[in-house]
């Protein structure tokens, strides 16, 4: 799945030649190349900062794309008046951003252009939101799915969080490749449309396990074993295999603010949160299994007659086997300053990636608001569905199937 | 035209200060960041025509703006053994000339250009904020973001080449002015007007 490439030597230099901005600073101290393209930074930045997901195809990167260690999502809300052309515009002007950074190349009139040179896997992934398709008078292309989803019970939903036109998803193994692109991205965006929210998260960072592995959220669980796996049951999950040009080869993606509390997690006991979720902490193994991806049994029962796998357990009340049914699942933590009292802000930003809300989604989240002991430590605070469009090919642009 | 204090001007490297006086001066050109009204559709191409011929531009793009003035820059390459002489650029949006940014007196100012723009045979020749550049005089109708503009290029011997710049919300430096250094100096005014004019 993965289709990295190395960004060479050569290329970074490349980068930034063609960069217009790029070249104030190297033109004026006499040098012809970067400011800082040494030997010894070339063969640094072929470990991390070099690394380069491809932009343009079929599908969007971001989505199947190997998870990168940091993550922006930015929703933007559309200003009075931005219509079908203006919108065109604005995804124009972002498509460019996009296609350049993610390619280790400087955004056009880019003012920190020596910030564009080191992509990190950077992808960025637009998704449009309900409100988009309105704005543009195509509402009769919006995904039937791509909508506000039904209030669940254990929703305690703040505005601050939720909602949006249009997504911007920034993904990178650096933290100062994201913070650029999203600095690129919001000031291109600013003519068209406000910045509604920023969710801004965390994985591994790269090197620290192995690549593949089930990443841990601020519980200590593994977090996203059942996800389908890479080929072609991620592919089943994902994307739209059919239909018009502006539903093949989309997806959609839920995203939520899931607070975790810390402080009420810290009252239970090692067996009680293996419980609750239906896996072990250390190894992620069901709890009538020896390995993560071993398939838990439901029906095995310990001495007492009850189910060794509580069918209020996270695991019992998420289970799906059947890939048009599973979800992709692409966390990020996050973890906010504590109160004066030192209780923790921590949570995840779930996100839910399917070709159909209705379908995938909706089935899994239905199951774990009725009944899902894990909602006693953790709460929906924020909740947001979006269209992800096809991709382009060089020239084209993010969203020309949608609104050309 | 001057639009920085002498206090700044000692701190700076020379560089940068001419990005900041100019990118102030555009900035004020008309706001970038109202609500558009949009007209143009959405384009295929944002880049150069790859079919010019005298030089090959890369990179053009055009201070998105409302009225009045505003600039175009990118990378002028002559990739053949003579000079390349850029006397003239013209747009159906406004009149244009051919800036260049200079120390006149102790003091970074943008003036015409005398002679044009050369470009050496076998380099490359940069329009960028804070340098070269080409300066347009009276927007006719606003230049929105997203917007693609199409200029000509006029050469010393006759020739013309066309290329589309793509309008880009820039605001440049402007908010490097942090109070009391490089705001305008008593009686000196920074309405664009004045800061974009020629200084000679």
């Amino acid at each position: 799945m993965s289709r990295r490439g190395l960004l060479t030597g050569g290329a970074l230099a490349a980068g930034g030649a063609l960069a217009g901005g790029a070249t104030i600073a190297a033109t004026r101290a006499g040098r012809t190349g970067p400011p800082s393209a040494t030997a010894a930074d070339a063969t640094l930045a072929a470990t991390v900062g070099g690394l380069v997901e491809p932009f343009h195809g079929a599908r969007q990167a971001g989505v199947a794309t190997e998870p990168q260690a940091h993550a922006s999502f930015v929703a933007l809300t559309l200003r009075a008046g931005v219509d079908r052309a203006a919108l065109g515009r604005m995804l124009r002007l972002l498509t460019d951003d996009a296609a350049r950074l993610t390619q280790g190349r400087p955004a056009l009139a880019d003012t920190e252009a020596e910030l564009g040179l080191l992509p990190a896997r950077l992808t960025v992934t637009f998704g449009f939101g309900p409100g988009l398709y309105r704005a543009a008078g195509v509402d009769d292309r919006r995904p039937a799915s791509v909508t506000d989803l039904p209030s669940f019970r254990i929703d305690r939903l703040q505005p601050a969080w939720s909602g949006g036109d249009l997504l911007l998803q920034i993904c990178a193994d650096d933290a100062i490749s994201v913070a650029h692109a999203q600095r690129v991205l919001i000031k291109d965006s600013r003519p068209f449309a406000t910045v509604r929210w920023v969710q801004q998260g965390f994985r591994r960072s790269p090197g620290v396990e192995p690549g593949g592995h089930t990443q841990r959220n601020l519980f200590g669980q593994l977090d996203g074993t059942a996800n389908p796996r890479p080929g072609a049951p991620m592919d089943t999950a994902l994307w739209v295999a059919d239909g018009p040009a502006w539903l093949r080869d989309s997806t959609t993606v839920v995203l939520r603010r899931i607070s975790m509390n810390m402080e009420t997690w810290d009252l239970l006991g090692r067996t009680d949160r293996e419980l609750a979720v239906g896996r072990r902490l250390d190894t992620g193994a069901p709890l009538t299994g020896s390995a993560e991806h071993d398939e838990p049994d439901f029906a095995a029962t310990d001495a007492d007659g009850l189910t060794v796998i509580p069918d209020f357990s996270h695991l019992t009340r998420a289970h799906v086997t059947d890939d048009r049914l599973k979800i992709l699942r692409r966390p990020y933590n996050y973890d906010g300053v504590p109160t004066a009292e030192g209780h923790a802000d921590s949570g995840l930003i779930f996100t839910s990636y399917q070709a159909d809300i209705a379908r995938q989604f909706l089935p899994i989240q239905r199951r774990l608001a009725d009944r899902d002991l894990l909602n006693e430590w953790t709460t929906p605070i924020g909740s947001a569905v979006f269209a992800i469009p096809p991709g382009c090919q060089p020239g084209g642009w993010i969203g020309e199937q949608v609104l050309g | 035209m001057r639009t920085t204090s002498p206090n700044a001007s000692r701190r700076r490297s020379a560089a940068i200060l001419v990005a900041a006086i100019l990118t102030v001066g555009v900035a004020g050109c008309g706001s970038s960041d109202s609500p558009s009204t949009a007209q143009a559709g959405p384009s295929a191409s944002a880049s150069a025509n790859p079919d010019a011929g005298v030089l090959d531009i890369r990179d053009p793009w055009v201070k998105a703006a409302d009225k009045g003035m505003t600039a175009a820059f990118g990378t002028l390459v002559n990739d053949g053994d003579t000079d390349v002489t850029v006397t003239s650029a013209t747009t159906s949006l406004s009149p244009m000339e051919l800036h260049e940014m200079a120390v006149k007196d102790g003091k970074m100012v943008m003036r015409q250009k005398q002679g044009g723009i050369v470009i050496k045979a076998r380099s490359t020749h940069a329009l960028e904020p804070g340098g070269d550049h080409l300066m347009l005089m009276n927007l006719i109708k606003p230049v929105q973001a997203g917007d693609e503009l199409t200029v000509t290029l006029t050469f010393a011997d006759g020739r013309t080449q066309q290329f589309r710049a793509v309008a880009k919300p820039f605001t440049g430096a402007q908010e490097s002015y942090a109070p009391g250094h490089g705001e305008p100096m008593p009686g000196m005014s920074a309405t664009p007007e004045m800061s974009m004019s020629p200084a000679s």
